[in-house]
């Protein structure tokens, strides 16, 4: 292809981006539009993964067995988002064990949120509270993004983790209308989300290099900032409402901006969990490490006893 | 009679809720993403099941205890399900050999449950039997895929299958709630089932290309209570919330 037919396919892309048509994996593509969706996409696919860790960890010490059912669902749907998002990506030309490869090689990024332990039953409620939340917000902007498969998943995800969201409030509710020991772990919990559920939107906006391209892509709507605004206003009341104090004495609202001005984030405990320094890094990837490694006789087994069915009905049609 | 049904049911349920939890634990660890959702849904679905009868245990018992004081307030000594189910996860066909050992038992066992008069019981295993049904053609497909995968996989899974049949007589024992509830047309002759549960384990083994173990030292005690070391420690897990916070809602 000449240079000049290159720009031409460039600016016709360009143009069905503008026009919101939904890009599909057989058209036609920039490389760098290619990369920049693998590698979100990815990320977002392992951030589920690595997002089931956590919780999962308290799978066999749920309080009680309506609370173990809602949690096994809900992990499970972590699960299935994983796998909607891998094969998303897949899509564009990847392959899940090359993207589990990029993971477990530290090349590929996940959500930093779930380097953070979960010690106590609250923190059950908190995380869907606090990290499902969090990911709606960011997500639900993701439902209009440019490539098809991938606002196709979001849609569908989006409708699970706002369920979450509820359901982990509803976990906290219930904490904040119990005993003292159980208000204390509540809030507890709240405490230690609150600040990485912030980082969650990642850097402030000037420090944020994709930005500007994501925006063109729709990869992004609204910036980290906004994103980060959004959340705080819309979760301080649900604090209050349940008698929790958000732990941040900045916290004060605007009434000009009719928003809540908040403290400063500690930018230097974000770069260090980004950086794979966290409280559970090591935890995550040995556990995802573990389950790949350990579990490859069995997708041997799997794959080798696919061959010998195929072989045997391809006999049997002789 | 009605301390029998009682018992009866929590030797139901007791199996459901012990792999149940056996299974929760593997979320997140499974080796494909597709094999880890499966397990996690027969976890689920247990768990679903144990509601139920425990449920309507607690309504047997007619005092203030409910489904969760019942399953997991009682004492290592309390539970009665088979030793089978307590089995740790050593391994995926380990995982595997056990879910199937159990559930073509459970299939056996819960179609011929339909027929109780107890009518909640009927209900509970005609809901039941359909997620068995898929739980068995699982865990049947995988000891297949394992049994004539690769040379390891084979081994591995034979070496599950030796290790746990041991425990797969005792779920033919009666007790003495078993034999009441039998009498009075509400439970299960387990006895009748051991032939048809031998002959379908062995034609799915044979299918796998494995041997089908000639063992006749078998374990038992689960039903009365007299578990292996490994149930200690996964009650200890169980009741840890409810042991450390007592009396509080959830
Ligand atoms: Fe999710
Ligand atoms: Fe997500
Ligand atoms: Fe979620």
């Amino acid at each position: 292809m000449s240079e000049e037919q290159i720009k031409n396919l460039e600016e016709q892309f360009e143009a069905r981006i503008l026009r919101d048509d939904k890009i599909e994996p057989k058209d036609w593509m920039p490389e760098k539009y290619r990369q920049t969706h693998i590698r979100q996409i990815s990320q977002h696919a392992h951030s589920e993964i690595v997002g089931m860790l956590p919780e999962g960890n308290w799978i066999t010490r749920a309080p009680s067995l309506r609370r173990k059912v809602a949690l096994l669902a809900k992990v499970q749907d972590e699960g299935g988002h994983g796998l909607y998002l891998y094969s998303a990506a897949e899509t564009l030309g990847i392959s899940r064990d090359e993207m589990f490869e990029q993971l477990h090689t530290g090349k590929a990024k996940y959500s930093s949120i779930f380097n953070y332990p979960a010690l106590t039953w609250a923190d059950m409620g908190a995380i869907g509270w606090l990290v499902d939340g969090a990911a709606i917000i960011n997500q639900v902007a993701l439902c209009g993004t440019s490539y098809g498969p991938y606002a196709r998943a979001m849609v569908r995800i989006c409708k699970e983790e706002s369920f979450h969201q509820r359901q982990g409030y509803e976990i906290m509710l219930k904490l904040s209308q119990g005993t003292q020991e159980q208000r204390d772990m509540a809030q507890d919990a709240l405490n230690r989300f609150w600040w990485p559920a912030l980082m969650m939107f990642g850097p402030k906006d000037e420090d944020s290099p994709h930005t500007a391209q994501s925006m063109k892509w729709k990869l992004k709507r609204k910036t980290n900032d906004d994103l980060r605004q959004q959340f705080i206003d819309q979760t301080v009341p649900q604090a209050e409402l349940i008698g929790l104090t958000v732990p941040d004495p900045d916290l004060k609202w605007n009434e000009e901006r009719q928003s809540y001005d908040f403290g400063e984030i500690d930018w230097d405990e974000f770069w260090q969990v980004v950086k794979g320094h966290g409280p559970c890094n090591k935890e995550r990837m040995d556990a995802r490490v573990n389950a790949w490694e350990g579990g490859a006789w069995v997708r041997d087994a799997a794959m080798a006893y696919a061959d010998k069915k195929q072989e045997r009905k391809a006999k049997q049609a002789i | 009679m009605k301390e029998n049904l009682y018992k009866y049911i929590l030797g139901i349920a007791d199996n459901s809720l012990i792999l149940g939890q056996r299974m929760g634990e593997l979320c997140g660890h499974g080796p494909s993403l597709e094999t880890d959702i499966a397990c996690t849904n027969l976890s689920l679905d247990l768990f679903g099941q144990v509601r139920s009868c425990y449920q309507y245990a607690a309504k047997i018992l007619g005092d203030d205890r409910t489904e969760d004081d019942i399953a997991m307030l009682r004492k290592e000594r309390d539970y009665l399900n088979v030793l089978l189910v307590e089995q740790p996860n050593r391994d995926f066909a380990y995982v595997i050999g056990r879910q199937f050992l159990f559930d073509v038992y459970h299939h056996l066992f819960l179609t011929e449950l339909q027929k109780s008069k107890d009518l909640t019981l009927a209900a509970i295993a005609n809901k039941s039997i359909k997620e068995v049904s898929y739980h068995l053609r699982f865990s049947s497909d995988w000891v297949k895929r394992l049994g004539d995968g690769t040379e390891e996989s084979h081994a591995r899974m034979q070496e599950a299958i030796d290790g746990l049949w041991t425990y797969t007589d005792e779920l033919f024992h009666q007790t003495e709630a078993d034999k009441e509830m039998v009498a009075e047309g509400i439970g299960v002759d387990v006895t009748k089932l051991k032939e048809t549960y031998y002959n379908n384990v062995a034609g799915v083994l044979t299918e796998a290309t494995l041997q089908v173990p000639e063992l006749k030292y078998f374990q038992k005690g689960g039903k009365q209570g007299i578990h292996t070391e490994h149930l200690g420690y996964l009650l200890a897990e169980l009741q840890y919330m409810q042991r450390a916070y007592p009396n509080m809602e959830w």
